[in-house]
């Protein structure tokens, strides 16, 4: 580790602690009262969400339209285990059964169709996501189309911005290890990739399965958080609505999915002003921002306290050569 | 043994619609690539459309029909104009997303000017009920067939004899050989849209004189079942996509019939997975070897 490594991830603390304090600081002054809370909160619940997606998209190159499935098997699983040991530890061990279990569904899924080029991984998981949604709905122990209630609560913001950090943590050091190069190499060019003796499906079903196991993390925070679950919230649309966010904020870039995650949050609360326009106007900032930043806000632009800070020339040059 | 003939019949006839709109999705991947999730709020509109005509200006169905199917095709080639073409070079994903954002628009717009309930569907026609011993079936329900096969069958002449339906052939198999051939793409996509855009109007209306109701959000689930069935027959293969259809259909009033109705949807996605494992290009698809 040599010196500006160190200042670099001193600097990356610093900045998550600065917001971390303004945000308490906000809450002791009252600025954000329960309901901003309950933005903050989801906002980063969709984060968690959004950033596992994006490795799947936007590092792996392969297009995920089930993401909401994923998510109701963390957000059941908390909703079963917490509520039978409604302790810490139950509620710590049921993220942990959730994530697992959605690993495992994601690699049943995943090794027979990544094998496949195209679109198949889009069709299969849309497929599963509905699935999971069905049987959720007429199973009796998910309590059918009410779900469960009373799910006792070990979510607030704290617990929620830092798992936020640690899953940002997670997942750009993943992209940056050997692991990561192969997936990027893979989403690049798969056939040159497979010619230097990458396995090209052992890597995308890595990437794959990573977004589902966070996925899952998501659903188990929200359903801890929101205290109760029902097929509905995990319907095609929270597909969409992940989505969303990782393709406005750039495919492949993960501050951009962050901003977009803040930015899509806050204007959530904006249009609440505007009741039935409000998804007519989101749909036409969808549009709009398609047809004019096809590539997404930022593009495949990282923001780098490292070009910030301690600008050296290098390696970031290269990435605000792609930016342009 | 009748009742299974009678399940089969009706599964024929959900069938008829879900192939008109996987025609339309099948079409539209074929020659672009895209995943058009608008195509079910076309269908939306269509039915909104009859409805408009029967109810406001009291015309007689056929010409309803037919007035929707023309509204809608020029409604397709609006959207693709509008919303995909400037899209064309750019990453395949954001054209997706600029069809999802059509999608809620349609969807969220006809809630917001007309209101998000169900409304009746006139009855344009009235229903009487044959019965073929103890087979019954509907006068309505044999319109919905022949409709349906009747524009399938149009369907296939446009594409297989006209000048145009030869384009889109051409575009679909090598874009970049149809431009040297002085094939004008975009004229030719727009030509899809419309075409797809017309057949979803009229499942659209066929379907809201079966059902007797439209809601704004009544594209979304036939919208996906339509897709599955592209996939199913194959996807870029017209033929492909009507099999798809009926076959989902016909799975779909099965379900039911065995009393399974909470899970059909789930048993179609299931053989969805199936197919995808087993034979990944659809019933209908050829193996493309992959050149370097």
């Amino acid at each position: 580790m040599d010196k500006t490594h160190i200042k670099y991830t001193l600097s990356w603390a610093t900045l998550a602690l600065m917001i971390f304090i303004l945000i308490f600081v906000m809450t002791i002054f009252n600025i954000i009262g329960p309901y901003g809370m309950t933005t903050i909160v989801l906002i980063g619940i969709n984060l968690i969400a959004a950033v596992g997606l994006n490795l799947v998209i936007g590092m792996s190159g392969q297009f995920s339209l089930g993401h909401a499935g994923f998510m109701a098997i963390g957000a059941y699983a908390t909703a079963l285990i917490a509520t039978a040991i409604p302790t810490v530890f139950g509620f710590v061990i049921s993220l942990l059964i959730g994530a697992t279990l959605s690993g495992i569904v994601a690699l049943i899924v995943g090794i027979p169709t990544l094998r496949l080029r195209g679109d198949y991984l889009a069709i299969a998981t849309l497929g599963v996501a509905e699935i999971i949604r069905i049987l959720i709905m007429n199973l009796k122990i998910t309590r059918g189309p009410a779900g469960i209630f009373a799910i006792p609560s070990f979510v607030n913001w704290q617990v929620v911005f830092g798992l936020s950090v640690l899953t940002i943590i997670v997942v750009v050091n993943l992209v940056r290890s050997t692991t990561g190069r192969a997936i990027i190499a893979v989403r690049d060019n798969e056939i040159a990739a497979e010619s230097l003796g990458i396995n090209t499906t052992k890597y995308k079903v890595i990437a794959f399965v990573i977004g589902a196991m966070l996925a899952a993390l998501a659903g188990g925070l929200r359903a801890s958080f929101i205290q109760s679950v029902s097929p509905q919230d995990y319907s095609f649309m929270q597909s969409i609505t992940i989505l969303i966010i990782v393709v406005l904020g750039g495919i492949g870039s993960i501050s951009g999915t962050v901003i977009t995650a803040v930015a899509l949050g806050i204007l959530d609360v904006v249009l609440q002003s505007f009741g039935s326009l409000r998804m007519v106007i989101y749909a036409l900032i969808l549009i709009i921002v398609m047809l004019f930043r096809p590539q997404g806000l930022l593009g495949t632009f990282e923001f780098s306290l490292k070009t910030m800070l301690f600008s050296s020339g290098g390696d970031n040059d290269k990435d605000h050569s792609k930016n342009a | 043994m009748s009742s299974i003939i009678q399940q089969l019949i009706n599964g024929v006839i959900l069938g008829s619609v879900y192939a008109l709109l996987a025609l339309g999705y099948t079409m539209v991947y074929g020659i672009i690539k895209l995943i058009n999730f608008a195509h079910g709020d076309v269908y939306m509109l269509g039915a909104y459309f009859g409805y408009f005509f029967i109810r406001v200006m009291h015309l007689n169905f056929f010409i309803a029909l037919i007035l929707s199917m023309a509204i809608c095709s020029v409604l397709g080639m609006l959207i693709e104009f509008i919303a995909y073409r400037p899209l064309r070079h750019s990453p395949r994903i954001a054209v997706l997303i600029s069809a999802l954002g059509v999608s809620f628009f349609l969807q969220n717009g006809m809630s917001y000017l007309y209101g998000s309930d169900k409304r009746a569907f006139p009855q344009a026609i009235e229903t009487t009920q044959y019965h073929f011993g103890a087979l019954q079936i509907s006068n309505i329900q044999i319109i919905i067939v022949t409709t349906a096969v009747a524009l399938m069958i149009l369907l296939h002449l446009i594409v297989k004899r006209t000048k145009m339906g030869r384009a889109m052939r051409a575009v679909s198999a090598d874009e970049e050989a149809a431009i040297l051939m002085g094939i004008n793409v975009s004229r030719t996509i727009s030509f899809t849209f419309a075409i797809g855009s017309a057949l979803a109007a009229a499942g659209g209306v066929l379907i809201g004189l079966y059902y007797n109701n439209i809601d704004p959000l009544m594209g979304m689930t036939p919208g996906i079942k339509a897709f599955v069935a592209a996939v199913l027959g194959g996807i870029g293969i017209i033929p492909g996509a009507a099999l798809g259809g009926w076959l989902i259909g016909i799975l779909e009033t099965m379900a039911q019939a065995v009393g399974l109705s909470n899970y059909k949807d789930a048993i179609v996605y299931a053989i969805l997975i199936i197919i995808l494992l087993l034979k990944p290009t659809g019933i209908l698809g050829k193996n493309k070897r992959e050149k370097v």
